[in-house]
């Protein structure tokens, strides 16, 4: 159960790192992560980009995007690597899977509501509206 | 007397409304000013998840200051200002977007 978390971590390379630099670190983690047991679902390169203020002197940064599904525990060791690492000027967890649920539920709720439409002949739209607001 | 300091407390609420409809005229280009149009963006577009990696999106709720533009001028309903408003802090951390611009 709790080894199907996922999570979207976002981390800012050093400017001064070149594109192989960069690619070796993403490797470097995705090693790291699997080998804690976790999975790596995705791994990309965002760019480079301004950034949207100095961190350490630097105003730009390369953005990287790494989507990993496991326990937790591999997350805890990634993010304490990527504190200690100089070329990480910044990075950001966030665990999306249960937002990710939330939002197929509302999907499909919503789905379900405009089949009952469709067979009942148009239900009253003011409640759908109020049922989209408390949700 | 109390009548005297209730005039003035109404005095001052008209003066907030008024700069409020500036405000919305500046940051949202929106023309009505009395009567705001309570719809959101979100809800018609039916989206259930705002990514914070979506800066262009975001973008167009932080006005100049680089503030989160409130709901009573975006019109957004509760839960998808909750959701942007995460979004935007999340952004924030990541310098997609500034804490404050000057």
């Amino acid at each position: 159960m709790a080894t199907n978390r996922q999570y979207e971590v976002v981390f800012i390379a050093d400017p001064v790192a070149d594109d192989d630099e960069v690619q070796r670190l993403t490797d470097n983690f995705k090693q790291l992560v699997t080998d804690q047991g976790g999975v790596i679902s995705k791994a990309e390169t965002l760019g480079r980009r301004q950034l949207a203020y100095e961190i350490l002197h630097k105003t730009e940064g390369t953005f990287v995007l790494m989507e990993i599904e496991g326990s937790g525990r591999e997350i805890a060791e990634l993010e304490r690597r990527m504190r200690v690492n100089d070329r990480v000027l910044r990075y950001i967890t966030v665990r999306v899977d249960e937002d990710r649920r939330r939002a197929e539920k509302f999907k499909s709720r919503r789905s379900a509501k405009a089949a009952r439409k469709n067979k009942g002949a148009g239900g009253s739209s003011s409640s759908a509206f109020s049922t989209e607001d408390e949700a | 007397m109390s009548t005297n300091y209730e005039d003035r407390g109404r005095g001052y609420n008209g003066d907030e409304d008024l700069d409020r409809g500036r405000g919305m005229q500046g940051g949202r280009g929106g023309g009505r000013r009395m009567h705001r149009r309570r719809i959101c963006r979100f809800c018609i577009e039916k989206v259930d998840l705002i990514d914070f990696k979506d800066i262009r999106l975001l973008q167009n709720y932080i006005p100049e200051r680089g503030k989160i533009l409130p709901r009573r001028i975006s019109g957004n309903c509760a839960t998808h200002q909750r959701m942007l408003a995460e979004a935007i802090k999340r952004a924030r951390n990541i310098a997609l977007l500034p804490y404050t611009t000057d």
